[in-house]
């Protein structure tokens, strides 16, 4: 039984590999690779709330955030290059007359890569660390986090020339010189993000079987025994948060190489709410289940609302109520015991 | 000159008060008494402005004398109408996910979706506003320097009102006496004889009501559309969550604190900065009085 579940979990991992890897880049057109490229970088994000919320227990409601860090530090990077020598256009609208201070950094590619993979750590982990020590858990820390979401968006949007405002930053050429709007190179990114969310998937799932996913599963079902056992547990959900905001970051960043835009309302509370949707959707117990939520919730919206344009919101809406009624564990948790043996 | 300023900032805050205290209200009941995280909660209240509009349209074909006082009527029907869905969504829906609070929040989002498409489709998804109640435009001059719109007024007339018969339901009524008692010790409450499924229904629903006397309001400062409602549920939670959950007192509180400071900060910075002080000032206190300002001392 044990055994044929690990197995079940690495076939899972195998098709989920042969279908990004092989199957989707040979059947799809070009417009398609792109778009599967945009649902892949929200895979991300839902395989941290899977870590953070299906086996820890953290349900952040502002994962956006996260992924704004990303999208914006990697929307910054690729502004100043494709308005070089001169400001980005919307600071020019604004009569910004340099490049702000926090600006400079992200003019070198190196310092914004390490943004993409620090910042969502240093903003994650004190403030999500010293609210685990005031035990503040469960709905509360639901609401704190979709309010800095809020706060997020009505700071970027209120700041419209250093932020490029309600508009966000779009008009993405090059990186280093490379272009990355044709078809060709559309298709070099989906490889090199469909190989780091492969990487993302084997490390999720090996945390996950390791002594530290089991006790992030006990602080999960019974955090105060964890805690009377010697633990501290703050610091163990601190961690998972910190890896799920890192991984949200990630993700942010190839959705603006991806797409070409960032804007506010892809990270505020609707866009960190319809995250946490993802990852329920595809299983919250599952890695795998993650990213075949992000690929399904992403392609049901782009087909629903092409095809019912008046009406998508219905089945949309209509899908959440059923699967959080009828399959809490997912699609993922539906397949297992679809597979399950009766015995 | 200065005494002026200050006396209007401090109508400002007030007028920003009843606002957010009424969106809480409803709110400050279903969530914080009974637990249940509902992220429809906004789309309740659009549907009172909606309740509201249609109130309007229809005094204006049919009764035309009445226009005058068309608000009233409205108010009525904006609390009846989300009263009744209120019921049925906690008879049909909601009473399902009672054991699984963040279940609650994920379906509830799913409903809110589904209830503004629907909204959409129904009604159209252009803004929609009702005429102006001509008594309630203009403002009162107590003095040359202080104008105090007449419909704030009224707004902070409603809001005491209204919070005064919440009060009063709940604190001197048999009907609020169970439900205090089904929120805390249910088994208990049964066991004495209450029906606790009912008192569950008509607790939420009042919240709905309250909900759809929100929404009626609104229609007198803004117009209304479809998503409306998704722009008030944060800042609702962020009131409920700030005052203390399973307190009135403490939301009425919370949302005279918010208010106060998000009028005086706005003279003194710009309007969204502001806002992501005051956001940052409420976590800031969440931090440090985990289960908000006012949170009863009640061993479970």
């Amino acid at each position: 039984m044990k055994l044929s579940e690990a197995h079940g979990e690495r076939v899972a991992h195998a098709a989920i590999a042969l279908l990004l890897l092989v199957v989707l880049p040979a059947t799809l057109e070009p417009f398609w690779i792109g778009a599967v490229g945009k649902y892949l970088s929200f895979a991300f994000v839902a395989i941290g709330i899977v870590l953070a919320w299906g086996y820890c227990g953290i349900l952040s409601l502002g994962q956006g955030i996260f992924f704004g860090v990303g999208g914006y530090a990697m929307a910054m990077f690729l502004k100043i290059e494709a308005s070089a020598p001169e400001l980005p256009d919307f600071m020019v609208w604004s009569s910004v007359e340099r490049l702000p201070d926090w600006w400079r950094p992200f003019q070198s590619l190196p310092f914004t890569i390490a943004a993409i993979l620090v910042l969502p750590v240093v903003l994650a982990f004190p403030f999500s660390y010293a609210i685990f020590r005031k035990r503040v858990s469960g709905v509360y820390f639901a609401i704190v986090t979709i309010s800095l979401a809020l706060m997020l968006t009505v700071l970027i949007v209120g700041q419209q020339g250093e932020t490029g405002g309600a508009n966000g930053i779009t008009d993405f050429r090059t990186l280093l010189g490379l272009d990355i709007i044709g078809d060709a190179s559309k298709r070099a990114l989906y490889f090199v993000e469909v190989v780091l969310l492969l990487l993302v998937m084997g490390t999720a799932s090996w945390l996950l079987h390791t002594r530290f996913g089991k006790l992030m599963i006990a602080v999960r079902d019974r955090e105060d025994r964890v805690r009377f056992s010697g633990y501290d547990t703050a610091m163990i959900k601190a961690f998972v948060f910190s890896v799920a905001a890192v991984l949200s970051s990630i993700g942010g960043a190839l959705f603006t190489l991806q797409v070409g835009l960032i804007t506010p309302s892809l990270i505020g509370t609707v866009a960190s709410v319809e995250m946490v949707i993802y990852a329920a959707i595809g299983g919250r117990l599952s890695v795998p289940g993650a990213v075949i939520g992000a690929l399904l919730v992403g392609f049901m919206k782009s087909w629903l609302s092409e095809q019912f344009p008046e009406t998508w919101l219905f089945f949309l809406g209509g899908m959440f109520v059923f699967v959080v009624a009828f399959m809490p564990n997912g699609l993922a948790g539906a397949t297992r015991r679809a597979l399950r043996p009766h015995a | 000159m200065s005494f002026d300023i200050f006396a209007m900032q401090v109508f400002n805050g007030m007028s920003l008060f009843s606002i957010l205290l009424l969106m809480a209200l409803g709110l400050a009941i279903v969530f914080g008494l009974m637990g249940v995280i509902n992220m429809a909660h906004g789309e309740l209240m659009a549907l009172g402005a909606y309740a509201t509009y249609f109130t309007a349209r229809f005094v204006e074909h049919y009764l035309p004398v009445l226009m005058p006082v068309y608000l009233f009527i409205a108010i009525v029907v904006a609390f009846g109408v989300t009263f009744g869905f209120g019921y049925l969504l906690e008879r049909g829906f909601i009473r399902w996910f009672y054991n699984r609070p963040l279940d609650t929040l994920l379906a509830t989002w799913g409903l809110s979706l589904i209830l503004q498409q629907s909204y959409r489709s129904l009604f159209g998804a252009q803004e929609v506003s009702v005429p102006l109640t001509p008594w309630l435009t203009g403002a009162w001059e107590p003095t040359a320097g202080i104008q105090l719109p007449l419909n704030r007024i009224f707004i902070l007339g409603l809001t005491l009102l209204v919070a005064l018969a919440v009060y009063l339901i709940f604190f001197k009524t048999r009907a609020g006496l169970r439900a205090r008692a089904v929120t805390q010790n249910r088994s208990m409450s049964s066991a004495v004889g209450i029906d606790t499924n009912r008192v569950d229904a008509l607790t939420f629903a009042l919240g709905s009501g309250l909900a759809g006397i929100a929404g009626a309001v609104f229609t007198m400062i803004g117009s209304i559309n479809p998503g409306s409602g998704q722009l008030y549920i944060i800042d609702a939670f962020i009131v409920v969550v700030f005052g203390g959950v399973a307190s009135l007192l403490g939301t009425a509180a919370s949302a005279f604190v918010i208010a106060q400071s998000q009028s005086t900060l706005e003279f003194l910075m710009s309007g969204s900065m502001a806002r992501v002080v005051i956001l940052l000032l409420v976590i800031g206190v969440l931090y440090l009085r985990p289960n908000g300002l006012f949170s009863p001392r009640v061993r479970t």
